[in-house]
C-alpha cells in the first residue's frame, strides 16, 4: 500500500507539523517516505499544504499531485484539492471551518469538528492531532507504537510538556 | 546498520560537509537554501568551525577563495541569483586551482524570478560559472541520501583534481526531507603540499594567484588544467540507468526530475511502451560514454527538465546526430507531473 497523502489548510494550523508526524510515523515502521512542503509566501497568513508518501518502495515523485489521502483545514484548500483526490480515496474534512459536503460519491468523506472539540477539551491549536488520530483510526497507515514515537520525536526538546497534550488530541480523533 | 532520521535536503547537505570536514562557511540567506546556512550557523560554533553570514554573496565567495586557499575544507551555498553573484569568485578560484564546494539549489528565474524549484541554471554550472576557460565539478543528487553520498566525493575529487566543485540541488530536494543514514566519509582530506598555510621558515612559500601576464604563461597554466579536466572526463562520469536493458525510448532527466520521469517510465511500460531512464550524476563531466552507448538500441531520447532546454543539448552532443533527440520541461518553478512526461513517453512510443 502506497500512501499519498495530501494535507492543506491555514499557515498556524500545524500543517506542516502534521505531516512531519505522519512521515516520521511511517520512518518508525521503516517504510520508506518523503515530506515536501508548499514554501511560496502563501504561507504566511495563507494556505499551507504539505505532501507527504507512506510506501514499501522507494518513493517516486515526491509531490503528491492525485492523493489517495486527502485532509483538509479550510475552505480554500478543500476547494482546491477535492477534485484530484484519486477515486476510492479518504478525505478527513474540518467540518469546524468547511461547512461543504462533498459532492463526489467515489471518495470515502469524513466530517470532523476538529476545530470544536480542540477548544471543548482546552487544547486550543491542535485540531491538527485530532485530525490525525480520525486519519489513523480509518487507515491504520501505520503502528499504534510508531505514531507515538513520531510525537515524541516531533515535538521539539523544549517543549516536551506538549506530548501528552499532542497524543491526547490524537486520541479524541481516534474515538470519533 | 545505522539510523535511519527524517532530515530536510539543505539539512543533510549542511551535515554531510560538517562530517567531511568542513568547518568553515561562508553564506549569504536566499530561500529555497537558507536551511543549509541555519543548520552550519547552530553547528559550526559548536565545534570549532567559523559560519559567518558576509555583507554580499560575492564576499562570501572570496572568503571561500581565501579559507580555500589556505587547504581547509570550506564552502559556500546560495541559490540561483545568488550563484550569478558568487561566479567571479569562482572564477578566479578555478584559475587559482584551489579546491572548494559551491551548492546551487536552484530557484526559478532569470532575474529574482521566483523561489520555486527549476533547473534553469545548467548552462550557468556546466559552461559559464564565470568568466574564462574553465569548468568545475557538477553533480547532481535525486535524493536526499544521495546529496549526503554526493557531497563527500565533491570534496574529494575537488581537492584531488585541485577545483572547485558544485552541488546542483533544486528547491524540492533542498526543501523535501526523507530518511536518511548519516555515515563517515570513506576518504580522508588529501595532503595540500600547495596550500598558502604558513611555511614556518620550513620550506618555500606558496603562492596562490590567478594573475598571468604573460600570455604563453597564462596559455601554460590553462593547457595544463584542461589536461587534468581529460582526465576527469574520462574517469569521473557517473549515471544510474534505470530499465534500460531493452528501452525503446530512453528519456534522460536528472536531479529530482528524474524521479518523475522514473514514475513516467514504469507507467509507460505498463501500458505496453518500452520506455528507460539514464540519470546523469555528474553534469560535468558529462556521462556521454552512458548515453551513447545506447545510440544503436534505443530509437529515440527525450530530455526532460525544469527548464526550457538546457541539458538537451549534451545528450544532442553525445547522440551526434545518431537518432532524434525530443524534448519536454516546464520552468519557471512549475515541476512537471508524472501524467504529462508520460503523454510525451507515450506520443513517442507510438
Amino acid at each position: 500500500m502506497e500512501y499519498k497523502i495530501k494535507i492543506a489548510g491555514f499557515g498556524g494550523q500545524g500543517i506542516l507539523f502534521m505531516g512531519k508526524v505522519i512521515a516520521g510515523a511511517g520512518l518508525a515502521d521503516e517504510k520508506e517516505v518523503s515530506w515536501l512542503p508548499s514554501y511560496g509566501p502563501e504561507m504566511r497568513g495563507g494556505t499551507a499544504n504539505c505532501s507527504v508518501c507512506i510506501s514499501d518502495e522507494p518513493i517516486g515523485s515526491p509531490l503528491v499531485v492525485k492523493p489517495n489521502v486527502f485532509l483538509a483545514m479550510n475552505r480554500p484548500s478543500f476547494e482546491r484539492f477535492i477534485d484530484s483526490v484519486e477515486p476510492d480515496g479518504i478525505v478527513i474534512i474540518d467540518s469546524s471551518l468547511i461547512d461543504e459536503k462533498v459532492s463526489r460519491k467515489d471518495v470515502k468523506a469524513f466530517y470532523v469538528p476538529a476545530t470544536e472539540l480542540a477548544e471543548e477539551n482546552e487544547l486550543n491549536g491542535l485540531a491538527n492531532m485530532i485530525m490525525l488520530g480520525k486519519l489513523f483510526r480509518e487507515t491504520s497507515f501505520c503502528s499504534n507504537q510508531a505514531l507515538k514515537g513520531a510525537v515524541e520525536a516531533c515535538v521539539p526538546k523544549s517543549k516536551q510538556h506538549l506530548i501528552e497534550y499532542n497524543l491526547k488530541a490524537i486520541g479524541i480523533g481516534e474515538n470519533l | 546498520m545505522s539510523k535511519r532520521v527524517l532530515m530536510k535536503g539543505n539539512e543533510a547537505l549542511a551535515e554531510a560537509a560538517i562530517q567531511a570536514g568542513c568547518i568553515h562557511f561562508f553564506g549569504y540567506p536566499i530561500t529555497p537554501q537558507t536551511e543549509v546556512a541555519a543548520y552550519m550557523s547552530k553547528r559550526l560554533p559548536k565545534i570549532g568551525g567559523v559560519y559567518l553570514q558576509a555583507e554580499s554573496e560575492l564576499a562570501a565567495s572570496n572568503m571561500l577563495l581565501g579559507a580555500a586557499a589556505s587547504g581547509i575544507r570550506a564552502m559556500t551555498s546560495s541559490s540561483s541569483p545568488g550563484i550569478s553573484l558568487k561566479t567571479e569568485a569562482i572564477s578566479y578560484m578555478a584559475g587559482s586551482d584551489v579546491p572548494a564546494l559551491i551548492v546551487n539549489v536552484q530557484r526559478g528565474g532569470p532575474g529574482l524570478g521566483g523561489i520555486q524549484p527549476s533547473q534553469a541554471d545548467y548552462f550557468q554550472a556546466t559552461r559559464a560559472l564565470g568568466h574564462g576557460d574553465f569548468q568545475v565539478l557538477v553533480f547532481a543528487p535525486a535524493t536526499v541520501q544521495e546529496i549526503m553520498d554526493l557531497v563527500y566525493l565533491a570534496f574529494d575529487r575537488a581537492e584531488e583534481y585541485r577545483v572547485p566543485a558544485m552541488i546542483l540541488a533544486d528547491g524540492m530536494l533542498g526543501q523535501m526531507m526523507e530518511p536518511v543514514v548519516i555515515e563517515k566519509p570513506q576518504t580522508s582530506p588529501h595532503e595540500k603540499p600547495w596550500a598558502a598555510s604558513g611555511h614556518q621558515n620550513k620550506r618555500r612559500h606558496n603562492i596562490i594567484n590567478s594573475l598571468y601576464l604573460q600570455a604563453e604563461e597564462l596559455e601554460n597554466r590553462v593547457i595544463e588544467r584542461y589536461k587534468r579536466y581529460e582526465i576527469i572526463k574520462e574517469k569521473e562520469q557517473r549515471a544510474e540507468e534505470y530499465l534500460m536493458e531493452d528501452a525503446e525510448i530512453a528519456v534522460v532527466a536528472y536531479g529530482a526530475t528524474s524521479r518523475i520521469v522514473k514514475a513516467a517510465v514504469k507507467e509507460a511500460r505498463e501500458q505496453g511502451v518500452k520506455a528507460g531512464c539514464i540519470r546523469p550524476i555528474t553534469l560535468w563531466p558529462y556521462p556521454t560514454d552512458t548515453i551513447a552507448k545506447y545510440v544503436n538500441q534505443v530509437k529515440c531520447f527525450l530530455s526532460v527538465e525544469m527548464s526550457m532546454g538546457q541539458m538537451v543539448e549534451d545528450v544532442r552532443l553525445a547522440v551526434n546526430g545518431a537518432v532524434p533527440v525530443e524534448f519536454y520541461g516546464r520552468t519557471g518553478g512549475v515541476i512537471p507531473e508524472p501524467g504529462e512526461v508520460l503523454a510525451k513517453i507515450m506520443e513517442l512510443g507510438r
